[in-house]
């Protein structure tokens, strides 16, 4: 088995007073998708601000590439190697696609834009990822459609040569079409091999592209096994309860806290 | 899609053609090249203000205060010439408290998270009071160092032009360069827009949103120089309606108040549409009065526009 590309070892994180996540631990190999499922509020967007420098942990480990590291913000996090697609997509209406998968990022000498070095470096990375719905790099993100966007937030993502991608529920507003087109560009991600974390709620398209599968359960992680170890009534059960049979938590009661 | 990015004050440029047109056919002086180049001069010190107001606005902020800055930085350099100080030194003190007031201006919004309408709304309250207390009355101005931006001027194509008005067109073309076509800039439209999602992207929001009221404070303190070259006379009392005539300029040209789309270009043209407005309605004997109706009823329909046409976008 490869070595994993990013650990998470005995994560906490509270908001205040409010404990969000409790000794969270997390594998992601490079090659591969790791799914991270769990209810609403289980922490799930938590885990992935934490990774990407925007919230900052309270103890614990983040291991990338075999050195634990500290990511004091989003730079630091995107000078590792590690791109996050949010959950609200963080695209700016008023920009264009260029402008968007640079923004904060942006190539030329001295804070003078190179646009046409850009414009190419978003065309090619649009095309390698085998986009075809956009017509022009120029457009502006406000008139696209949901599943354009989503394509955007990715390429911009994929643009810089990152080790991993955390992808904070991709689908959660595409239609079938848009959603398809979506979880084989996820697939692609790790069989060009990165590692990929995907958030999702939606069990048939975990169970499609997922390798492993990580449950959070009140900001804890039950369980993280390989996909064809699980079943899909069995990863349902972990969500809602936090057990199934004898994976997860030894007694329910613990996560009542 | 008057405010698309790509497309920057084509609509406020047709709306100033159209007000020249109809100026020129009605009446008999208006197209006089005197005239002309008095209208522009008039548009000068607002409009200098209107871009520092620009900035700010693109960050979905607002600028109550800006007038009330450049007239305490006009009796500031005044008033330390004829206490004695060399003309240079005052004229750069009275740029640093401008740049130092758009600081705290910046201070207070991006640190203590104060919305910018109350912030300014404080200090127009403030730097009023404080002309005031400063100096009963106005202060002339015989330095020819702080009269100079007025005094000097050159032919250009038959229509004298004066250094003020070369400084107010090199500010904004270097503006809109910076703009359009730096990082900086991107990261102002980006902030504007969607501060979260620059935020998200790596970009210090904080620092992008100080470094424009710094920058809106440093043109105020050059509205002020360009304030003292028109009329060689600090007064405590002069462009009280400087706050909303420069936001009337943003708007008309085209800038959303709710930040993020517009141009500085857009509000070249808008400030031009305010002085030509006045001047032509003027000439056609129309009361001071009525042409404050019709500024109100353009700024209305100037941001009715604004909101339709972002209803649409989404
Ligand atoms: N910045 C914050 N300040 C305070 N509490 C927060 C903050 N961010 C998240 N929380 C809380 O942490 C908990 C976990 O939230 P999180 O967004 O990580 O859940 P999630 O698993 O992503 O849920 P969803 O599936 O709805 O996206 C929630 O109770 C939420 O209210
Ligand atoms: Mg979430």
């Amino acid at each position: 088995m490869t070595e994993p590309i990013l650990e998470l070892r005995g994560v906490n994180k509270s908001f205040g007073p409010v404990h969000v996540l409790h000794d969270v631990d997390l594998v992601v190999r490079p090659g591969e998708v790791t799914a991270l499922v769990g209810d609403n509020g289980a922490g799930k967007s938590t885990v992935v601000k934490s990774i990407a420098g925007i919230h900052q942990i309270d103890s614990g480990e983040v291991v990338f590439d075999g050195e634990p590291v500290h990511i004091p913000g989003p730079r630091e996090a995107a000078t590792l190697g590690i791109e996050v697609v949010y959950q609200d997509l963080a695209l700016c209406d008023n920009l264009d696609i260029v402008q968007n998968m640079f923004l904060g990022r942006e190539r030329g000498k001295g804070g003078f834009l190179d646009e046409a070095d850009m414009e190419r470096a978003a065309r090619e990375t649009l095309a390698s990822l085998s986009v075809r719905t956009v017509k022009s790099v120029r457009t502006q993100v406000s008139s696209l459609s949901g599943g354009q966007r989503q394509t955007v937030a990715i390429a911009k993502a994929v643009l810089w040569n990152s080790k991993v991608v955390l992808l904070d529920e991709p689908t959660a507003a595409l239609g079938v079409a848009q959603t398809r087109q979506v979880l084989d560009l996820v697939r692609r991600l790790a069989d060009q091999g990165l590692g990929v974390v995907l958030i999702s709620h939606n069990m048939n398209d975990v169970f499609e592209v997922a390798d492993t599968i990580a449950t959070l359960y009140l900001g804890r992680m039950v369980a993280q096994l390989p996909t064809r170890d699980l079943t899909n009534t069995q990863v349902v059960e972990l969500i809602t309860a936090g057990r199934s049979g004898d994976i997860g938590l030894a007694k329910p009661e613990v996560a009542t806290v | 899609m008057t405010l698309n990015l790509r497309t920057p004050a084509v609509g406020p440029t047709i709306a100033l053609v159209v007000a020249v047109v109809v100026f020129s056919v009605t009446t008999s002086t208006f197209l006089e090249l005197d005239n002309l180049s008095l209208v522009v001069e008039q548009s000068l010190v607002v409009g200098t203000m209107a871009l520092g107001q620009t900035l700010i606005i693109l960050t979905a902020g607002i600028d109550l205060a800006n007038a009330a800055n450049t007239v305490l930085a006009t009796l500031l350099m005044a008033k330390l010439v004829v206490g004695g100080a060399p003309s240079w030194l005052a004229l750069l003190a009275g740029l640093a408290v401008a740049a130092f007031i758009g600081g705290v201006t910046g201070g207070l919004v991006t640190r203590v998270k104060l919305p910018p309408f109350i912030v300014t709304l404080g200090l127009l309250t403030i730097l009023t009071a404080v002309s005031r207390i400063y100096t009963g009355q106005s202060v002339p101005v015989t330095d020819p160092l702080l009269s100079w931006l007025g005094t000097r001027r050159y032919l250009f194509g038959g229509i004298e032009v004066t250094y003020g008005m070369t400084v107010a067109v090199i500010m904004y073309v270097v503006l809109w360069y910076a703009l359009t076509r730096t990082s900086w800039g991107k990261h102002v439209y980006a902030v504007g827009n969607e501060p979260e999602a620059a935020r998200l992207s790596g970009i210090n929001v904080r620092r992008t949103v100080l470094s424009v009221y710094l920058i809106a404070g440093l043109i105020y303190g050059i509205a002020a120089w360009q304030a003292l070259g028109r009329v060689p006379n600090a007064d405590p009392n002069a462009y009280q309606t400087g706050n909303l005539d420069s936001i009337t300029a943003v708007v008309l040209g085209g800038t959303s108040l709710f930040g993020g789309r517009g141009s500085v270009l857009g509000t070249l043209v808008g400030a031009l549409i305010v002085t030509v407005l006045r001047s032509g309605l003027t000439q056609a004997g129309i009361d001071d009065l009525y042409q404050n109706v019709a500024t109100g009823v353009l700024v209305i329909a100037a941001v009715a526009l604004d909101r339709f046409s972002r209803g649409r976008q989404r």
